[in-house]
């Protein structure tokens, strides 16, 4: 023996703990796409990903794409859930890396349908510099960033897009910093497609969503969403019907809009909030600029 | 590459051991002193239809192959200490996740930026503890550029058997010595590749282990809607914060690799038959190690090596065995402050006396520095370690 066996007491039988696989609680119309044992949901009433997650299976079932085609990855956060819903390849990474690992899964497999599904701080504060570079690069995936302009899941604190006054759990005495405009991010990083919408906006959101799996390139999707339990209860959106409300009755669609036009205004967190298509163009995927290079490398050397 | 006979640097023949593993994605950033094994592999990967990332850094780098693996590709990235500080964070993803992969950490002297472009050994115990909770791994310490051709190979193997990410543990002189490499046809090469599924998707528990504690692995897009996750799981892969299943978990982690040591582990012994003092070496210094054997026998002095090849796991077995059948003392070599040192004095478990010959980095122990030990410890004239 090659180890010292002092701890082998402490070991548990792995091989009687074969459970058997969840099952079917089955009447909701999505049910092919839920790992259905894992509903209910950890989600808080009136939060806003129920229906953002809804808009994308909805998009992914109208879409065609085969389940067994499609991968999702999330982050961490109340957003980084989600992949622990979808009953396709879903994985749960690490905080502000589902990017990366999204990254290398299309690329290991480009025939993989991918969708990053997470929230504004794990993709724009910890991975906001893995968000600019695949834009950059427009690796062909699509990123849906739930935005609810706090950090939800860990009691409501200030974030990259937290607007700028507002009060959360560690901006006591009210916030002094700059939010991101998330789509003049994506834009002026790379991505060929740009929307936002609300979860006021489902048909919208829907149409946006599946337009982004059929595209070629990086897509990025930002949907604001109701979080009355983070950050709704400290900025007078007590609960998701008054922040419904507010999308219905404070939202303007602009398509086309420049991104860069779009910016929620950072002193007002009830101001006046642009939404719709404001990017929709064609560029060529690192993939297909890849492989270019590489097959003009491949004849160089008189390789196959 | 053509069979036969290289002259190639450790870094070169690290990228080329990759690739006769099979490796097909290389995602990395570049550091010095491991940038060649990039280089090398962005040269080489078009002609192998490879895929080679350059990422925006380290996080990036080991997260992306980690996607790759679970896309059906061998993949591995390569690094030095800045980097792999970063990569503590994804290298637990991955042990958490069991996915195969390999990582190169071609070390240099530290704390932080430190000495660049010079060896050092300071990063041993951080492939062993540097991410957070418990877990088992696996590190290979290559030697030469023949090793590192090697044991990248190997480290392919591991990781695809015992479904991990496996560190080539280098250092700078290795990296960047250049020496003869022999590479062998590859129908002589042993792969491995990761165990597939038995059971149908409607039945497969992807977290589930076979008698050898290692779980089949169904790669994303094979129709099994595997859902993977750092957060504690269970069998099937559902997040869970029950204790027991963490404990069942976490306990397999560390036991997936404890109860297949035999099969892991590698060392190395030089003249140890009659050794009243053993030196432990490993990495560079174990070559200027093996000549202070040579100087202290012609000097009369009964000393052997014992170098380990796999750091993780160690040969706790073989250290005790020496310790308690002759073996009076252990002289531990190594490029840091006293890391391993700390291993052969619990292995030992009190059977013998242990003794560091420390070095801070910038290059490596000379044979003639380990002989002066030597006498020194004969001659009583230093303190054993546990003083």
């Amino acid at each position: 023996m090659s180890i010292r066996k002092s701890r082998d007491w402490f070991s548990p039988d792995y091989m009687d703990q074969k459970p058997k696989k969840g099952a079917s609680h089955g009447l909701h119309p999505l049910d092919n796409y839920l790992r259905k044992d894992r509903i209910p949901h950890i989600w808080c009433p009136g939060c806003g990903l129920g229906i953002t997650l809804n808009a994308y299976l909805r998009a992914l079932k109208d879409s065609g794409i085969a389940p067994e085609n499609t991968a999702v990855v999330s982050g961490i956060g109340c957003s980084g859930r989600a992949a622990g819903y979808v009953d396709v390849d879903s994985f749960h990474v690490t905080h502000g890396r589902a990017i990366p690992f999204a990254t290398g899964l299309k690329v290991g497999n480009r025939d993989l349908v991918t969708t990053v599904f997470s929230g504004d701080g794990d993709l724009f504060a910890i991975g906001g510099n893995h968000f600019i570079h695949a834009a950059r690069r427009n690796v062909d995936f699509n990123v849906i960033c739930v935005n609810n302009f706090n950090y939800g899941m860990t009691g409501g604190q200030a974030g990259p897009t937290t607007p700028t006054e507002a009060e959360t759990s560690t901006t006591p005495w009210g916030g002094f910093e700059q939010p991101f405009n998330l789509p003049a991010v994506a834009a002026g990083a790379g991505a060929v497609y740009v929307a936002r919408w609300t979860t006021y906006h489902v048909e919208e959101l829907i149409k946006s969503l599946k337009e982004a799996l059929d595209k070629k390139g990086f897509c990025f999707i930002e949907i604001l969403s109701p979080c009355p339990t983070g950050y709704g209860r400290k900025v007078g959106l007590k609960t998701g019907v008054t922040t419904m409300r507010y999308f219905k009755e404070n939202c303007e669609v602009k398509n086309d809009a420049d991104p860069t036009d779009v910016a929620l205004d950072p002193k007002d967190p009830k101001s006046k909030i642009i939404v719709g298509k404001f990017i929709d163009r064609e560029a060529p995927t690192y993939q297909d600029e890849r492989g270019k290079v590489f097959e003009a490398a491949r004849s160089k050397l008189g390789v196959k | 590459m053509e069979p036969g006979v290289h002259f190639m640097d450790g870094n070169t023949a690290c990228a080329e051991g990759a690739i006769a593993a099979g490796c097909t994605f290389f995602a990395g950033y570049p550091i010095t002193p491991a940038s060649e094994i990039l280089e090398r592999i962005a040269n080489r990967f078009p002609e192998i239809h490879g895929s080679y990332l350059q990422m925006e850094d380290e996080l990036a780098s080991i997260t992306a192959i980690l996607g790759a693996s679970w896309a059906g590709r061998k993949a591995m990235t390569a690094t030095s200490g800045p980097g792999f500080s970063l990569m503590m964070e994804n290298y637990g993803l991955g042990l958490m996740t069991e996915t195969p992969c390999v990582i190169a950490n071609v070390m240099r002297g530290g704390p932080s930026t430190g000495l660049p472009t010079k060896v050092a050994q300071g990063d041993v115990m951080q492939t062993r503890w540097g991410t957070h909770g418990d877990v088992g791994v696996i590190v290979l310490v290559p030697s030469s550029p023949q090793e590192m051709f090697d044991l990248t190979i190997e480290a392919f193997n591991m990781s695809e058997k015992y479904r991990l990410p496996v560190i080539v543990l280098s250092d700078e002189m290795v990296s960047h010595m250049t020496e003869k490499v022999e590479i062998p046809p590859k129908e002589e090469l042993n792969i491995i590749d990761r165990k597939k599924p038995k059971d149908p998707p409607s039945e497969f528990l992807p977290f589930c282990p076979d008698e050898d504690l290692v779980p089949p692995m169904a790669n994303a897009g094979e129709g099994y809607s595997v859902h993977v996750t750092g957060l504690t799981h269970d069998e099937e892969g559902h997040p869970s914060v029950d204790e027991k299943t963490q404990n069942r978990l976490v306990t397999r982690l560390i036991d997936k690799i404890r109860k297949n040591a035999d099969d892991i582990l590698k060392y190395d012994e030089y003249k140890t038959d009659d050794a009243d003092m053993i030196i432990v070496a490993y990495g560079s210094v174990y070559r200027a190690a093996t000549e202070a054997v040579d100087m202290a026998r012609d000097q009369g002095y009964k000393v052997g090596l014992l170098r380990p090849i796999t750091i993780w796991p160690f040969p706790e077995e073989r250290i005790y065995d020496l310790a308690r059948n002759g073996t009076k003392t252990f002289l531990v070599a190594e490029i840091n402050f006293g890391q391993i040192v700390f291993e052969v004095e619990r292995c030992t478990a009190g059977s013998a006396k242990t003794y560091l010959a420390p070095k801070m980095g910038g290059s490596i122990h000379t044979p003639e520095e380990i002989m002066e030990r030597i006498v020194a410890i004969n001659q009583e004239k230093i303190p054993d370690f546990k003083e």
